[in-house]
Formats: structure tokens, sequence, C-alpha cells
């Protein structure tokens, strides 16, 4: 049964799973209850509720009381003008969630695109989790969309049905009209408003839902403008930095140079002088944890960004250093590699790996490391706060309004229900912007001042002032005996984000889900450990997150067992897979499969293999290669979908190799709007290069030693080679796009440089190599 | 009193001259669609037209923009129809399209220069313009495709 014909069903014990987890639709639009709430009845509003469901780092975000309380509702709104308005509650930050989720509907309940609106939701627990990271949004509310939107649907139908006294399933919907074909008669969606707010939402088990042949959108190769592409083209976009408010003073921070340093004392008099200046303010200081609490130090209140930036500069301030003064990462290179060695924390055993690595002959071990990394999204944070009338309004680039309106209560002291949160645009995400202490400055600031507040975050301030990717020393070694890999044993040291929320937390807990413990090989042992890392900053998610740096270690070392054997990587990938299966790691591990149920979401070796030999197909691996090409492969399955990846490189005469293509195969089951999951995967695989090449944050003395994008490098257009996109389409449950793309960049590249030079690059960046051709 | 000629129009401000242009802009004039990336004209964002000539606004004192003529992307064109802005629609160029007035402008200013650039001269006008999402092989193609759009009208 596919998935389709799994919601189509009415099989009673499905649905009442589905009740367990959901309440009715309701239809806030009736009449009497509008009245009550004093509110006009001039279009018909549909809210339902959605399923409880535990955000990915669940671990990590129920601590900061994040998006696990779900008490939610989407609204559609159908206008008599024919409008139907789509309320889109997640962060637009380049995936494209405010064409696609409108798409969801338009489909379902056969919306003529052109009559589609977009409204962005406030942060409101009524509408489910919005914290939009973990590659979630369609994953989640594609199902619940499609609910309300069958729901809209239905209602309009009955609605005409009635007025023209004929039976029900005589009429359908069709683009923004129910139709009567045996009459020939159709109303408008406009039209039937009014009749249709009188019904009662139908129960959910009378739903029916489009069959996979009669979508619009869904699954299909249809380019959709983007929502906002033309204000984009115009420059006529609201950005966090681009909200302006009447009176309204412009801030930045000089926060402690290392996390948890306090002010000692401080001299304003030459800051003040500077023509702009308005005010300097002492922040409180930031007491450990750090959860999502601003970080301290003096701000500089000025009348627009040049004067407050000017003045920070001579702010002479004295600190009184933490202990994580101390903190190098040179050293704490050498404190990971010592505790990964031993990995006390056993996170996945099968078998008897210590005794297999014993006692083979052939016993294969690698060391792998990658530095700390920072988002460098294109517009860093950026808040504007202003409290008016008890009200606390936030304007900001936030993924997450939820955990700022409550982590913005928690810190004002002002009751949750008088804080607003205006989602704008982002400028880039990647995770930063996941967490809200930029909000919380803006707001502290505002409500000290009594007036509007624009936080500004330099560059500087991003790159130095952030909840890093965190460095990770792995250490992996396999046992191969007559040919076969009998034992894999990966071991890992990185600090935890769990240190963010609780001081005491040294090992990794929800990361060890993410490329570590879902190794899909067919082995008969099995060991995969975590050792202790301490956090010297504030540890946090960044695009695919630990995946990145797993993945880069097992999908080389992988590769480096492929070389061992003297087998092809491509064969040998799809070897050690091994049989058409479902992954069970129950009996060895505690797996959190994105918080995904496993049944609806099985980890398929079919789909993987699926990937990698579709990979192998457009990239011609298989067929002789131009000369001095040389191609390496990688593949993974994350957040509940799989990718694999074709790396080819060119070999110069001095042995430097320079990039040529990028093929990507993704299968991220259904798929509703094809052409912004191609963006997202070539995306993802320029995020890849960055990594690969560039991405380094180290830091002497507690700070962070870069500052911009002259020494923080990311890729720019020369770096890039052509990306050849192509999404297997299917109907399986939807999974992730914005993440899964970016972990098998990395391996491939390093694994197509081996090919090409025979080196092997276990640490990253490689920009310190010299083994790219200019 | 600096007087600026922006899009065609004569604006009067009481700044500081050392202030940028990019913060006169965007602070003073209301004029937002500029962004900021870096301040160090390292990323592009901020990128407008000096005299037609592609200038980052974050490190241009507004003193060295008097008696020139500045263009903004809200000048590029009235409706949003210059070609560079019709191809990146066209395209779905833009992810979260922070860096994408910058991208734009640059972009305008080659084809200006270069009626049709090859992906050599694409990389070159380009290279200072970053795009952390990732949309480099949209912009190339979005390029080509402005410039035969430019050379067919």
């Amino acid at each position: 049964m596919n998935y389709f014909e799994q919601i189509n069903q009415t099989d009673a014990e499905y649905l009442q799973e589905q009740l367990k987890q959901r309440n009715d639709l309701f239809n806030v639009s009736r009449r009497s209850f509008l009245r009550n709430l004093g509110i006009g009845t001039g279009s018909l509003v549909l809210g339902l509720q959605l399923p409880a469901v535990s955000a990915v780092p669940m671990k990590w975000a129920d601590k900061p009381a994040a998006d696990n309380v779900f008490s939610p509702s989407v609204y559609l709104k159908i206008a008599k003008d024919n409008t139907v308005t789509v309320i889109v509650h997640r962060s637009e930050m380049g995936q494209g969630i405010r064409t696609s989720l409108p798409m969801i509907v338009a489909d379902e309940l056969e919306v003529d695109w052109n009559n589609i609106a977009v409204e962005q939701a406030l942060g409101d627990s009524k509408y489910g989790s919005q914290n939009t990271d973990g590659s979630r949004s369609v994953r989640r509310f594609f199902t619940p969309l499609r609910e309300a939107a069958a729901s809209a649907r239905t209602m309009l139908t009955q609605a005409a049905a009635k007025k023209w006294k004929v039976a029900v399933n005589e009429c359908v919907a069709k683009n923004s009209f129910i139709v009567h074909s045996n009459s020939n008669r159709k109303l408008s969606f406009g039209e039937l408003v009014d009749d249709a707010m009188d019904l009662e939402v139908p129960k959910k088990e009378s739903l029916s839902f489009k069959s996979p042949e009669q979508f619009n959108f869904i699954n299909q190769d249809k380019q959709v403008a983007l929502v906002d592409g033309k204000d984009i083209a115009m420059g006529n976009t609201s950005f966090g930095i681009d909200i302006q408010r009447e009176g309204m003073k412009v801030a930045v921070i000089a926060r402690p140079p290392v996390i948890a340093s306090k002010v000692k004392s401080f001299d304003a008099t030459e800051a003040k002088k500077v023509k702009g200046v308005v005010d300097i303010v002492q922040l409180d200081n930031m007491t450990e944890p750090p959860f999502f609490k601003p970080l301290g130090g003096i701000a500089v209140i000025a009348d627009n960004t040049w004067a407050a930036t000017e003045a920070r500069k001579k702010l002479k301030i004295t600190w009184d250093w933490s202990e994580h003064r101390e903190h190098s990462s040179k050293k704490q290179k050498q404190a990971l590699k010592e505790s990964s060695k031993t990995a006390s924390n056993v996170l996945r055993n099968k078998g008897d790996t210590t005794a297999a690595l014993g006692n083979t002959k052939q016993r294969i071990h690698a060391e792998y490391y990658t530095p700390a990394l920072i988002h460098a999204p294109m517009e860093p944070p950026m808040a504007t706060a202003e409290f008016k009338d008890g009200i606390m309004h936030v304007w900001a680039c936030t993924q997450t309004p939820q955990s700022s309106q409550r982590t913005v209560s928690q810190m004002t002291g002002i009751e949750p229900d008088k804080v607003k949160i205006y989602v704008t645009l982002l400028g880039g995400g990647f995770g930063r912007k996941s967490k809200p202490d930029f909000l919380v400055e803006a707001a502290i600031l505002a409500k000290k001042q009594g007036y509007p507040v624009k936080v500004i975050w330099t560059r500087e301030d991003e790159v130095q002032h952030g909840y890093y990717h965190a460095e990770s020393y792995q250490q992996l070694t396999a046992a191969i005996d007559d040919q076969k890999v009998t034992a894999w044993q990966h071991h890992v040291a990185e600090p935890p984000i769990g240190s963010t929320f609780n001081a005491k937390a040294k090992h990794i807990t929800s990361e060890a889900n993410l490329g570590l413990i879902d190794m899909p090989y067919n082995i008969p042992n099995v060991r995969c450990a975590s050792g202790e890392a301490d956090a010297h900053h504030r540890i946090g998610w960044l695009r695919s997150v630990t995946n990145v740096n797993h993945i880069f270690a097992a999908g080389s070392f992988v590769d480096e067992l492929a070389h061992h054997l003297n087998k092809d990587p491509k064969d040998f990938l799809l070897e050690m897979i091994g049989d058409d299966r479902h992954i069970d790691l129950s009996e060895q591990a505690e797996y959190g499969n994105y918080g995904e149920d496993i049944k609806q979401y099985p980890i398929d070796t079919a789909r993987l293999k699926g990937v990698i030999r579709k990979a192998a197909e457009n990239s011609g691996w298989d067929n002789k290669r131009k000369d001095n090409h040389f191609m390496g492969i990688s593949a993974h399955r994350s957040f509940a979908s799989y990718v694999a990846t074709v790396v080819e490189v060119s070999k110069t005469k001095d042995n430097k190799v320079k990039l040529e293509n990028i093929w990507m195969v993704s299968d991220s089951g259904t798929v509703v709007n094809l052409e912004r999951v191609r963006s997202q995967m070539e995306g993802a695989a320029i995020f890849g290069i960055s990594i690969v090449k560039y991405g380094e944050i180290t830091s002497e003395n507690g700070m962070v030693e870069q500052s911009n994008f002259h020494n923080y490098r990311v890729a720019r257009i020369t770096d890039v080679p052509n990306i050849h996109v192509d999404v297997l389409i299917n109907n399986e449950p939807p999974g992730g796009v914005g993440e899964p793309g970016v972990p098998p960049i990395a391996p491939a590249i390093c694994n197509a440089i081996f090919a090409a030079t025979g080196k092997r690059f276990r640490e990253l960046p490689l920009y310190q190599q010299n083994i790219f051709a200019s | 009193m600096i007087t600026l000629t922006i899009n065609g129009k004569k604006h009067q401000l009481d700044v500081a001259p050392e202030m940028p242009l990019l913060w006169a802009l965007r602070d003073v004039l209301n004029m937002t669609g500029t962004k900021y990336g870096c301040g160090m004209s390292l990323c592009g964002a901020c990128t407008v037209h000096l005299d037609g000539e592609p200038t980052r606004s974050c490190t241009l004192p507004v003193s060295a923009a008097k008696n020139k003529s500045v263009t903004t992307i809200e000048g590029l064109s009235e409706q949003g129809d210059h070609p560079v802005q019709q191809a990146w629609q066209d395209l779905n160029v833009p992810q979260c399209g922070y860096c994408q007035s910058g991208q734009m402008m640059s972009a305008a200013a080659l084809l200006a220069k270069n009626a049709s650039p090859s992906d050599g001269d694409i990389d070159s006008a380009m290279q200072g313009n970053i795009c952390r999402c990732g949309t480099y092989p949209r912009i190339r193609e979005a390029i080509h495709q402005a410039a035969k759009k430019q050379s067919a009208s």
C-alpha cells in the first residue's frame, strides 16, 4: 500500500491512531463562534489541529522550553473575491516555504494559483511547531495542510450541491470553482463562502484526498514563480535588517570576546563623543549555561548604524575573564583525540567489536578531524523591538518565533501573550536564527530605553559570537577477514549541543542519530561510541548538524576500505549496504529517526542503493573516464531522505585537482515543489564545497580568531563546478529537503581527490593543503 | 549638507562625510534594497552603481558619491523588468534573496559593458558577490539569459 492509499483508506485502526494524535478540524468561521470573538464573518476560516510532533533535536529543544508542546492550528481563509489566503507559519529562509506550503493547499483544494495569497503567521503555539529547522516543514505539515484543504473542498462542494439540490458526489472542485458537469453549472469558491460557513466541518474519516494522478503540483515538474520573487528582484522585501520604526534607534553591542566573561569596568568617554550616539548601556552578564540568553556586554545606541559601530570601536572595556580564556583549538583537538580513543559512552552495539578487532588479521584504522564552523548567513542576526502600551513587539529574522516569544518573555518579565513576534524574511538561517538570543537583546533595550531599538549584528559579531557547529575528532577502525568487513568501530569526541543548555553535558546525545549510529552497512560487529568533550563556546546546530562531520569520516572511511580491498568504491558501497531491507536498530541503539515513526519512515536500503545507482548512471561512473578525470562517491540517508553524490575532478600536471562536475541524486519521497527541491540540492552542494575548502573557526585565549569573509571564507562563484541534480519521485511520504544534500559532499570530494592524487585528506578544510588548482 | 543624486533624484543629507553610502541609503534615506553583509567590500551585498560602475557602498564614504550618479536596485528599472531582474524571476534564481540586490547590480553592470559574456567573464565579474545559499549556477544561467534578451531587444 502506498502512502496515498494509506491516507485514503478508512481503516479504523489507522484513523483511530490519527485521531489520538489530532483533534478534529473545527470551523472557526461558524458565525456564532466568530460573533463571540467579535470577529467579522467575511471569509471562511478553517483551523485544524495538528499532531503533537517531536522536534528533531528534541532532547536539546525540550530543555529550553522549545517546541514540544503543541496545541496548534494552521489557517486557510477563503474570501468572497475567491482569494485563498494561506497563513504560512514557517519561516522563509531560502528553502521556498512561502511558495511550497501554499502549493500543498492549492493542489488539494483545487485553487487557481493566481487566487493564492500568502500571509506570514505571528509566533503563536496555535500553529503547531514553527521551529523552522530539521528539514521538517513539508515533512510535518504535508498531511495536516492537505486535511485542511480537503475539508474546505468538501464544505464548498456540499454548499454547492445544496444550492443546486443535486448529489454531492456529482460536484467536483476545479480551479477555484465547484462544477456540476451534468448541468454545466459552476460556482466560484468566493460565491460559496457564505453557505460553506454554516456547515459542519466534515469528520476526518469522511475526507477523501486526491490521488497522485490528480495532482497539479505535487510530484509534478512544474515551476511556480516564487511568492517573493518579484519583490526580491526589485529590492522591495523586508528582511530583519530592513525594519524601520518611528523614533527607532540603532544599537550594536560589544559582547565579551570570551564567553561568560564579565565587564569589570568600561570607559565610554570617547564613544559618547561620536556624533549621533544616544546612549551607552551596560547589559547584564550572562551566566552559564547560555541557553538563548544574551551574552551581555556594552550596548551603544545611536541614530544610525554607522555612528553606533564607530562609537563601539572607541569603547574601552576591561574584562573579567571566565575560565574559557584557557581554551585554544590546538589544545582542544588534542583533548578530543585522547577522549575519542577510548570513547566510553556506547551509543550502538552489535556483536562483539572489541573481540573482532582483536582477532582480525587486517585491522584498518583512520582518524578524522573537522573544525568548528559558523553559519554565516548573508544577513547576520537582526532584531527590532518596540515596547508600547505594555506590549512588546519584536520584528526579527527568526527561525523560531515561539521560542523567541517564550525567551523574550522570560528575560523581560513580560507575559508571553504580551510579546508579539513578527517573522520577517530571513537572509539565510542555516540554524543560527533558531536561537533567539538576538531578539532578547533588542527587547531588553527597547523596554529599558522606552523607544524602538534595532540591534544590528555586524559580520564580526556573527562570526565571533555564534552558536558553533562543534569541532569533532573521530576514530574509525575496521576488521577485514576473507575480503569482508567484519567489524566497524566509530568513535567520536565533539562538544555536545547539550552543553548549551546544561553545563554538565559532556557527551553527545541526539547528535548520534545523525550519521553515527544509523550506519547502514551490513556488518556483524558494530560499535559506535562517544568520548567526553568540554565546550568553550555556545554549541549549536548548523545545516545538517553532525551528519556533516560524521559522514565526512564514515563516507571517507568506507572509501578507504574499498581501496584496501581493491574494489570499485561504488560497487563496494552497494555490497556493504547489502540486501534490500528496512534496517532495524532497536536492539542495538536508541535511534531517534528524526522524530519520525520508523514504520512510516524506515531506513530503506533499497532507496539508499537506488540513489547510488542513479548517481552512478547519471555520472557515467561505469564508463571509461575522460583522461585525467577521476570520481568519488558518497551517499547518506538523513532527515528521512536519501542523497547520493558523485564528484568528478580533473588532475593537473602538478598533481592538483579542479572540481569539474557534481551529480546529486535525491529521493525524498513525495515532492511538493520539485524546482525548489532542485535548488536546495544545488545549494547544499555549494554549502558542502564551503565546508570542504574553507570552513574553519579556531580559537586562541578563548576568542574566535576569524572575523569576516576574508578569514572565514565561503564558496564563491569561481568555486562552483557544474552541478547536475536529479530528484527521484515516488509516493513515499515526504522526507526532508533543506539538509540531506549537504552530508555526502565532503566525503565525495575527498574520495575523488584520493582517486586522482592518492592523497587521503582526513582533516578539513583543504584550502591550506594546496590541492586545488586555481 | 551633502547632495547626492540617487536613481535620478537629488537628496540632501546631513550626515558625517565619512559615513558609508550604504548606511546613508538604508538608515537615513530608508532605501533598504541595498544590503549589508560584511562592511569590508568582501561580499558584494551592498553593490550599487556609481556612474555606472559596480561599487561596494559599504566602504564608500558618502562624500565620494558627491557629483556622481548613484543607482540602487530600486532604480534599476521602474517595474522590475530590467533584463537581469526579469531573468532572475524567470529562473527563480533567489533562495533567501538577501544577496540578490547586489548580485543583480553586479550582473547589470557586467551586461552594460559586455553584451554576451562567457562563463569566465561572468565568474570574474561576479566573484566579489557571495551567495551563501548557493545560487551561483542559476546566476550564471540568468546572466546568459538576460544577455540574450538584451541583445534581442
